[in-house]
């Protein structure tokens, strides 16, 4: 070897040394504070929401670092079972019924509501707009049987795919045979990849209204709401601790769960729910469950909430509790 | 704590066995957009692994390098790119690619052409050295001497055809991102592995990835094999 090749690579070899050495010192300097994972709906995070909470959550409590993984509700509760996560915020009460019947989460709270909307291509192909959700769904098959309609479907167990196939069930059809034609795509992945997708292919789609604005915002996609907010597309968001007795949670990662869930149910943590996005959009994304309840302003929402998410009238049967403090007062 | 691996690997041979027809089609899949791919990087590879590794021009070392470097791109880089270019939105949107599996098979001859150009080229310009010297004195002509190069190197050739194969069908960013992982469409192997373990449905992962690697391994003996009957 040349002399000057051996200086290049001992002075590399140098300089790997000191940046690891380097590395190492930083990160043991760094405070030890409490991890709260948190698994998560995309739409939460997707949206930018999740970084609001997070900044205003540890600037509140600065010794708890908390994390989210986007997932969708079904993959967001497995990951929970799994003990991979401490807590889920999620948005099927179905599955989130399954989660506590298995003893594996406790201290259920509804912490905000929003739609879903069926978006379409700008020039609708299908004319469906202005229909309800159900008929709507009826011609897409109609249109999609003859090659003239494509139906992007989440195909990945959240809480949105879950209410997509409910929707198909109710118009008589069922959303895994669907799957086989061709018109039906399954993305399986999250609501703006599947957003990406329907605008590419010119397909409509199920969305919470969140995600679709805020695609829309970004450029994304370029689609129109073509079947809008109803009874029937009721979106409900929930939070849900882990149990530590089932699952290997610790007291403290627990305890932390619990003043996450106590700090979105507080005044402060529902203001910032009626406050995302209303510069930008004009509204809120995710409307605060706690604040239309307080105001009683509107009670047939507020009834439809019940129905919809709420299991024999409560949002957290007694025996799913655990610990809750003053929670449920 | 080894229950759930051990479990998973038991459904999974069940599921090989019983010969699931989306496990088939997704083999199927897999091995037609790697298989597709290299053919379509043959399209330019070759004549451009033939340019470099024959002839001598200026800034040859360079466009050497170039390919070598690319050897190593990441897949979710190339991906990326192409995404941005097959977009509707994009300068390649009009081709309608994005999201198809012919988009895969497009994404991984990109991927897969700085293995055949490297490999192909070495191989020639070892050739050429004890080759052409002999060819000449016995009196051929430049063309003729090319030829015989190229079948002394054919070989070499078939291997980094092999090579571009395995790692076009092991390969998952280009997939994922390119093709978007719809069902019974554009699932591949490797994307249905990254869902199906992210689901959690382990025996499922564990079965593709079993198919996976016993292709890759099977290719890969077969080639050694034909190479020994071969001397």
């Amino acid at each position: 070897m040349k002399k000057i090749t051996k200086i290049a690579v001992a002075a590399l070899i140098a300089v790997i040394a000191v940046a690891l050495v380097a590395y190492v010192y930083i990160e043991s300097t760094k405070p030890q504070r409490q991890q709260l994972i948190v698994s998560t709906t995309t739409s939460f995070y997707e949206t930018g929401f999740l970084d609001v909470v997070k900044d205003n959550f540890e600037a509140k409590y600065p010794d708890i670092n908390v994390s989210f993984i986007s997932q969708g509700t079904g993959l967001a509760i497995q990951t929970a079972m799994r003990g991979d996560a401490d807590m889920i915020m999620v948005h099927d009460p179905a599955q989130e019924l399954k989660f506590l019947q298995d003893g594996y989460g406790v201290n259920r709270k509804v912490i905000s509501y929003n739609f879903f909307v069926i978006v379409g291509p700008n020039d609708d192909p299908a004319g469906i707009k202005g229909l309800d959700p159900i008929d709507a769904l009826k011609k897409i098959k109609e249109y999609g049987d003859d090659g003239n309609a494509v139906w992007i479907s989440r195909g990945d167990g959240s809480g949105t795919h879950a209410k997509e196939k409910r929707l198909w069930t109710a118009a008589g059809y069922n959303a895994t045979e669907l799957a086989k034609l061709p018109w039906y795509l399954e993305r399986g992945a999250g609501m703006t990849d599947t957003l990406k997708m329907a605008y590419e292919k010119d397909g409509y789609t199920l969305a919470d209204l969140a995600s679709y604005l805020s695609n829309m915002k970004t450029g994304n996609i370029n689609m129109d709401i073509v079947v809008e907010a109803s009874k029937d597309l009721l979106n409900v968001y929930a939070v849900i601790a882990n149990n530590p007795q089932k699952t290997n949670l610790t007291a403290s990662n627990f305890d932390a769960s619990m003043k996450y869930i106590e700090y979105l149910t507080s005044d402060e943590g529902q203001e910032l729910f009626a406050t995302f996005g209303v510069d930008t959009f004009g509204k809120a994304l995710f409307s605060p469950y706690l604040q239309l309840l307080n105001s009683g302003s509107d009670p047939d929402l507020i009834t439809w909430i019940y129905e919809y998410a709420y299991f024999s009238g409560s949002e957290c049967p007694e025996q799913y509790r655990y610990q809750a403090g003053d929670l449920y007062t | 704590m080894f229950d759930v691996i051990i479990d998973a690997v038991e459904k999974a041979f069940q599921l090989i066995f019983s010969g699931d027809p989306e496990l088939l089609a997704t083999a199927s899949r897999s091995i037609y957009v790697a298989g597709a791919g290299t053919l379509l990087a043959c399209l330019w590879s070759i004549p451009i692994a033939v340019l470099l590794g024959l002839y001598s021009f200026r800034g040859k070392w360079l466009i050497k390098s170039l390919f070598n470097a690319m050897l190593g791109v990441p897949t979710v880089a190339l991906g990326l790119i192409l995404v941005m270019f097959l977009s509707k939105s994009g300068p390649a949107g009009f081709f309608d690619l994005l999201y198809t599996i012919n988009g895969i098979v497009v994404g991984q001859a990109l991927l897969v052409t700085p293995i055949i150009v490297s490999f192909t080229s070495s191989a020639l310009a070892e050739t050429d050295v004890q080759l052409r010297d002999l060819a000449r004195t016995l009196g051929a002509s430049h063309l003729q001497t090319n030829i015989a190069v190229l079948r002394e190197a054919m070989w070499a050739t078939v291997l980094s055809l092999i090579s571009a194969f395995n790692r076009g069908f092991g390969e998952l960013g280009i997939a994922l991102m390119v093709g978007g992982n719809i069902a019974y469409v554009t699932r591949v192997l490797t994307t249905s592995i990254s869902l199906e373990s992210a689901k959690g449905d382990y025996s499922f992962a564990v079965a593709l990835a079993i198919i996976l690697v016993a292709i890759v391994v099977s290719i890969t003996v077969l080639v050694n094999l034909v190479e020994r009957l071969r001397q």
